[in-house]
């Protein structure tokens, strides 16, 4: 393969230094981390290099790790490099105080409606989104449900009885 | 020559081919009644049902309407996909919030009277399906005259839910709909 997991960590670390970390290779996957205000810069740098040239978002989502104070919520990009078949998986971590990560949308128009469900599920603010709402759930939903602080169950039902269903 | 089937032995079994008809006055060459009892008749016996399938209980009205089990028997021939011309609204399969208010347009677009059936466990009550994106039975958004259980339920079931239909319908007051009971159960569910 021409283009090794060590080469793309290699080009990561001459671009942005010790910014960028965390490096780990789960199945053979390449995983890194960055800080929140740099992911525009380091997916534009992943898109426009000529070797590196990852410029398919295959999947973003994010995570809630509630006992991680101070970078609750993880958003994770999975980008690919069509031409050599690599696939890297890179995270930035938020304060869920203040959830607000820029929009790649720019970079990529698939963002666009995976933005919207992060949104809609984990509550991400994506700064320069063009049209942040819910995508999935209905609109008058008043919380993210994917956060662990809401249980799963729906919360409304009376009539069901909590030893019945094991609660 | 008696032939060897119970259902065809005059007076010596409790199966009855033909339904009684009303209560009346019988004479030679009229049969009196009330007017209610005849267009209850007329009206139970000719429901138009408005199949909204979402999920596996679609399928088990599919075989229901098949010619195995033949809804078309009890007077349901016409499944009709239009709301308007419709009497019977059968709700069959899970309903997610997002979903609700396209059932509540359906349901408003049907002109009375109209008649809801609820069935299987998702549509009756949310099911298995307890969770923040599906709604808890679909009588929180329309009042709901027939349920059925199961999960999903058997032809034998759905068409013992049509039947369970067709009394209310049958046994229905023509001023029920302009009733005040009635026109609170409407106000409670936000309708007009």
């Amino acid at each position: 393969m021409s283009l090794s997991n060590d080469t793309i960590k290699q080009r990561l670390i001459e671009k942005f230094g010790d910014q960028v970390g965390h490096f780990e290779e789960p199945y053979g996957m390449l995983t890194f981390e960055a800080p929140k205000d740099l992911n525009l810069k380091v997916l534009q740098f992943l898109y426009d290099d000529e070797e590196l040239a990852f410029r398919f978002l295959t999947d973003l989502q994010a995570v809630h790790y509630p006992d991680n104070k101070g970078r609750e919520l993880a958003v994770v990009y999975h980008l690919h490099n069509l031409v050599a078949n690599v696939r890297i998986r890179f995270k930035v971590f938020t304060d869920i105080n203040q959830p607000d990560v820029y929009s790649a949308t720019a970079l990529f128009a698939a963002a666009n409606w995976m933005e919207r469900e992060t949104y809609d599920f984990y509550g991400v603010n994506f700064v320069g989104h063009p049209n942040l709402k819910r995508i999935l759930n209905v609109d008058e939903m008043d919380y993210f449900p994917m956060r662990k602080e809401f249980p799963l169950e729906e919360q409304t039902r009376v009539d069901k009885d909590d030893e019945m269903f094991g609660r | 020559m008696a032939r060897p089937v119970q259902y065809n032995i005059y007076g010596q079994t409790d199966v009855k081919l033909v339904k009684e008809g009303p209560e009346g006055y019988m004479g030679e060459g009229f049969f009196g009644t009330s007017l209610d009892k005849v267009v209850g008749l007329a009206r139970k016996n000719s429901i138009w049902p408005l199949p909204f399938a979402t999920s596996c209980c679609g399928i088990e009205f599919m075989a229901t309407m098949a010619s195995h089990y033949d809804l078309a028997r009890f007077g349901s021939e016409r499944v009709g996909f239009s709301p308007r011309q419709c009497d019977l609204l059968m709700v069959m399969g899970t309903i997610a919030k997002k979903m609700a208010p396209v059932v509540k347009q359906v349901y408003l677009q049907m002109a009375e009277p109209r008649w809801v059936l609820a069935m299987g466990a998702c549509a009756s009550s949310g099911g298995i399906f307890d969770t923040y994106s599906v709604l808890q039975g679909i009588d929180q958004i329309i009042p709901v005259d027939v349920y059925i259980p199961g999960c999903p339920p058997r032809p034998e079931a759905v068409i013992d839910g049509i039947l369970k239909v067709q009394d209310l319908v049958g046994k229905e007051s023509l001023r029920r709909r302009n009733s005040d009971k009635y026109k609170q159960l409407m106000e409670s569910y936000g309708i007009q």
